[in-house]
């Protein structure tokens, strides 16, 4: 009944002798042979099942690792499936460039829980454990909903929810004028509502654009360096770049206000960028590159706020103190060969990680190198908050754009509207399937809202 | 008080409303002996709010209801007084059908009906009190206010606004129904005392106003169609239009007398506790959440051709009679209007429907049923829709066959019963056709093709109608076939056509189908050059236009029917203990508990449940098919 091929690090993440990348699926085994070859010359496909393979995994003609891969046959599998374990060398960095080489051969990255899921569908299990699948998916989902209530895991949700709401109130507007045609509701104007649909497509767009499964593994951890200008986050960069010679990529941001690198700390990849500096400003342009970093601070996974240890702490300290706070973060006490003046208990009340660093000396380095390994490694870390992480999550957006350009198309060839609200009806239920709620209910609260109808 | 022993029937429908009456209908058509009880004989089908049936969504429903079999659709053709097709230009899902009506000849026309109707038996008398009997055949007793005691196998509570309705009049408050009538004040104890989760919604309605007394001279009309369309599909004859309507706004001095008042509405003043519907605001609600409009439209329409009371559409108020003089003399037209009857809120008992199936019985009382604003809807044709079902149900159990149960994904009654049953009302509820995610395929041309069928399994279509729906089914196919074979060659007259359209000249022949799929060209555009078209009615060639025309829109709609389908086929047993379900979150279980989905389609649309309570609910419907599988 699943048609995709699934794989993850099945093995704890962190340090470990070995490590375990698990394929499930109908392409499971074609799969692994695009990345493994063995010493023997043998191809996994033409092994039976409970056979193993010494060999390596390599991409493009690069090796990773030296690994032995297990063959199991479906059903005579956990999953019931075709199914290849990799074992490798562990930690994190090894594991996680096997798992992104399985992908980048066509896995799709699993869902937690979803090896348990697969098993119990494919009948591999009695009720009782089946309950405990029960259990993973429920702690699954209650982890969804506590997370769901802090800013920062809402990030992706925040960004799909307002593209939708976009949706939703042009829906609104056309469902008013549709159900209420004695009212004084506004014409539904084409021009504008096909700006609308491009709009919204364009977002969306963009946010497909952001995907590549297991983004995290792929470029890194989206890291944002934060702090006010001279407190030393340019330094900070330039010493984290010097950690590891192998910088991969320098792209320039988006905007000039943000500066991307991609460094390799330890076991961890970050994708760093420094921002602007936080403070109100009357500016315009200093302004937009302000509410820039605010959008990057709300949508990235892992913030290092630098302040400078040899000042008190001032109110654009303290403004980002308090945006911060629900953000997996790393305060860098920054300038530690000067004087120290700056509130540290303060700070610590907002942010439970604290490093102290000289940029300048390179003291602290070490510290720091050890508090990004700890806060990657917990459970909870989503590396992948503010983008699209998952094929569902893809397949997902890709439904809406589509149907977005359903929508286009039915407006410009000069169709009635309820053939155009179909269209981004469909949208907006697939921007649903991320965020759960019911497209026929957002409508009609929109109507009320926003509109003066009734008899 | 003395009591005797009245008789035994197999349903009572309480109420003889909108509701009451479709149920007692369908009840005793089925071939049920059915008793309906109404608390003023004058009082039947009584349309206490507009003197309208149908509108958006609501004219889907009367059609979906004249084609199960039910009466509204008929008796509204025969009662019209002007017809309007709404919404014409905006699209064939959202073409409503709405009718002026004479609401006295109609009150009077659908009591005769009942009183004609074989198995039926309508009685005037105020139920009191409902119990449960030990008699295994007759579970329920009912009584009325005089002491009779009848036993019934099944009863449906239609109590409309009656149910401990309570007038509000500015300061002025006393228990009433609508229109002067009585209020039902005891029956609401006995059903509290059965155990039914009651709650106050409530409702208003404008003043009427003397003909006479308005200055139409510089209000705008409002004509009805030419030719007007029936509602059912089975009036052949409408006749024509005979009123005309009008329009008229309200002003900055309308607003500032009902500012100035404002403390005097019982809602703002706070001595109205019923929850009202969005939809259906008061002036003053209007006003007070929409500050910045500066008017609000109004439509003056007459109550009937043997009176001169004036309906006054969209003016509903609860503020003193002194205050309403006021603020409506300012109205342009109105200047010097003399009010006949002053407009009211009224609050009045209804039930939670979550405690009921989508059958309409309850789930804790067997035999039990409710419909219509006991339910926590608003609107005749609402409550016309879920009377209909009731009594089909109620009778179906009783010749012990299975129930009807309408999919969302079918029909707007079956919307308006899942939404009702599934979210609850939290005020009362109106159809609206952004309700149903169904709509290109919900039409209210081809609610005959969706629902007649039905009907007629449930046998309340005749034969004659059967064979005329199969018949009308038959040429719309054939008119399809025809037109999916059929090129036209090139010509100068069929490039002139598509030019004088603004759409592309052809420089081939083309298939009549591509042609009819450009929005620009109708299927009465090519009637000059389509010379195999056979002569076929209206209702047949506009069906086969939209079926090809939106062809690519129907077919997204279907295919997520099917995909709902597939999920309604994992049934939940209603007798399922959602708490002992691991992995279900505490909320999930407790709606799940509450709410008792019939499957995992109407799971999901419960609000509360997540995607991941979806999947443990998956899980364990397949775990428990192995384990049946097991102990085979």
């Amino acid at each position: 009944m699943n048609e995709n091929t699934i794989a993850a690090i099945s093995t704890a993440q962190g340090q470990g002798g070995i490590g375990i990348i698990r394929i499930s699926g109908n392409e499971a085994i074609s799969t692994a042979d695009k990345i493994f070859v063995s010493v023997s010359g043998k191809r996994l496909c033409d092994l039976e099942g409970y056979r193993a393979a010494y060999g390596k995994i390599s991409e493009n003609s690069e090796m990773i690792d030296e690994v032995v891969a297990i063959v199991y046959r479906a059903p005579y599998s956990y999953t019931g499936e075709d199914v290849v374990e990799i074992c490798c060398h562990g930690g994190l960095f090894v594991t996680r460039e096997v798992l992104r080489a399985a992908i980048n051969a066509g896995a799709i990255l699993a869902e937690p829980g979803e090896f348990t899921k697969r098993a119990f569908l494919n009948g591999k299990m009695d009720l009782s454990e089946a309950q405990a699948v029960m259990d993973i998916i429920s702690a699954q989902s209650k982890q969804a909903a506590r997370t769901a209530l802090s800013q920062r895991t809402g990030a992706l949700g925040k960004k799909v929810s307002d593209i939708k709401n976009r949706l939703v109130s042009t829906v609104g507007h056309l469902a008013a004028w549709a159900d209420y045609p004695e009212e004084d509701i506004p014409e539904v104007s084409s021009t504008a509502l096909l700006e609308n649909i491009l709009d919204v497509k364009a977002s969306i767009s963009k946010l497909v654009d952001e995907y590549s499964a297991g983004q995290a593994i792929l470029h890194g951890i989206d890291t944002v360096i934060a702090g006010r200008p001279n407190v030393g986050k340019s330094t900070l960069m330039n010493l984290l770049s010097g950690f590891d010679k192998s910088i991969v990529t320098n792209i320039p941001g988006t905007t000039r206000d943000i500066v991307e690198e991609t460094v390799i700390i330890g076991d961890v990849t970050l994708k760093l960028s420094d921002t602007a500096g936080i403070r109100d400003t009357e500016n315009i342009v200093e302004k937009i590159g302000v509410d820039k970093t605010r959008e990057r601070i709300s949508s990235c996974s892992l913030i290092l706020a630098v302040f400078d240890s040899s000042e008190e702490l001032c109110e654009e300290d303290i403004n980002l103190l308090e945006s911060i706070e629900d953000t997996p973060s790393i305060a860098i006490i920054n300038k530690t060969d000067l004087e120290n003046k700056i509130d540290l208990k303060y700070i610590e009340s907002k942010i439970k990680n604290i490093v102290k660093i000289s940029a300048k000396t390179g003291e602290g380095k070490k510290e720091l190198e050890d508090a990004i390994a700890e806060i990657s490694g917990t459970k909870d870390f989503d590396p992948c908050a503010g983008i699209i992480s998952t094929e569902r999550q893809r397949s997902a957006a890709i439904k809406a754009i589509s149907a977005l350009e359903d929508a286009e198309q039915t407006l410009s060839f000069g169709f009635s509207f309820d053939a155009v609200t179909v269209c981004i009806e469909e949208a907006i239920d697939a921007l649903l399937q991320l965020t759960g709620e019911n497209v026929a209910d957002a409508v009609v609260d929109d109507v009320f809202h926003s509109f003066c109808v009734g008899k | 008080m003395k009591t005797y022993q009245a008789g035994k029937f197999d349903i009572a429908v309480i109420g003889a409303g909108h509701a009451g009456i479709e149920a007692a209908l369908a009840a005793s058509r089925l071939g049920c002996s059915t008793l309906i009880f109404t608390i003023n004989m004058d009082a039947v089908g009584n349309c206490p709010c507009n003197p309208s049936i149908g509108g958006t969504a609501k004219g889907h429903l009367v059609r979906e209801i004249d084609a199960l079999g039910g009466e509204m659709g008929k008796t509204a053709d025969e009662c019209f007084l002007q017809m309007r097709m709404l919404n014409r230009g905006k699209g064939p899902a959202v073409h409503s059908l709405r009718a002026q009506i004479d609401r006295l000849k109609y009150a009077s026309v659908m009591k005769h009906k009942l009183e004609l109707q074989d198995n039926l038996q309508l009685r005037q008398a105020e139920i009191v009190d409902i119990m449960q009997t030990e008699d295994e055949e007759y579970p329920w007793q009912i009584t009325t206010q005089m002491g009779a005691e009848f036993l019934l196998k099944k009863v449906i509570i239609a109590t409309g606004t009656y149910l401990g309705g309570r007038i509000f009049v500015g300061e002025v408050s006393y228990e009433g129904g609508p229109d002067g009538t009585f209020a039902a004040t005891k029956f609401g104890q006995s059903l509290r005392n059965l155990g039914l989760p009651l709650r106050r919604f409530k409702t208003g309605t404008p003043a009427r106003v003397l003909r006479s007394s308005i200055d139409f001279s510089e209000l705008d009309e409002q004509h009805g169609d030419e030719p007007p369309e029936p509602f059912s599909f089975e009036t052949e004859n409408m006749g024509d239009n005979k009123v005309v309507c009008h329009i008229s706004w309200t002003n900055e001095n309308t607003k500032n007398i009902i500012l100035e008042n404002i403390h005097r509405s019982p809602l703002y003043g706070g001595m109205i506790e019923g929850i009202g519907p969005r939809y259906c605001p008061s002036l003053e609600d209007k006003i007070m959440r929409f500050p910045d409009k500066e008017r609000h439209q109004l439509f003056i329409e007459p109550c009937g051709e043997n009176t001169e009371e004036m309906y006054l559409q969209g003016m509903s108020s609860s503020l003193p009679e002194e205050v309403q003089l006021k603020f409506y003399h300012t109205i342009k037209g109105l200047q010097n209007a003399v009010v006949m009857r002053p407009a009211y809120a009224i609050e009045y008992d209804c039930v939670d429907p979550l405690s009921m199936w989508a059958t309409l019985e309850f789930k804790d009382f067997k035999g039990l049923y409710g419909a219509g604003q006991f339910n926590g809807s608003s609107g005749y044709e609402e409550a016309a829709a879920q009377g209909l079902v009731a009594g089909i149900n109620a009778a179906l159990a009783v010749k012990g066959k299975e129930p009807l149960i309408l999919e969302r994904s079918g029909s707007y009654i079956g919307t308006l019963i899942d939404d009702l049953i599934t979210k609850g009302a939290n005020e009362p509820y109106r159809m609206m056709t952004s309700r149903s995610e169904y709509r290109l395929v919900l039409r209210q041309d081809n609610a005959d093709k969706r629902l007649t069928p039905i009907g007629r399994e449930i046998g309340l279509v005749t034969n004659e109608r059967w064979e005329r729906f199969t018949l009308k089914q038959k040429l719309i196919e054939e008119e399809l076939e025809r037109i999916n074979h059929t090129t036209l060659t090139l010509t100068e007259t069929l490039n002139n056509i598509l030019v004088s359209r603004e759409t592309s000249p052809v420089s081939t022949g083309i298939s009549l189908a591509d042609l009819l799929r450009r929005p620009q060209i109708s299927y009465k555009d090519l009637e000059s050059v389509d010379v195999s078209r056979p002569q076929l009615p209206k209702s047949v060639f506009e069906q086969a236009e939209i079926e090809i025309k939106y062809a690519g829109y129907i077919k997204k709609q279907l295919d997520r029917v099917e995909q709902v389908q597939r999920m309604q086929e994992k049934e939940l047993p209603a007798d399922i203990d959602y708490k002992e379900i691991t992995g279900l979150r505490l909320e999930a279980q407790e709606k799940l508990n509450k709410i008792k989905p019939r499957n995992i389609a109407q799971a999901s649309r419960i609000s509360g449940v997540s995607p991941a309570d979806i999947s443990v609910l998956v899980i364990w419907i397949t775990s428990n098919r192995h384990k049946k599988g097991g102990e085979c």
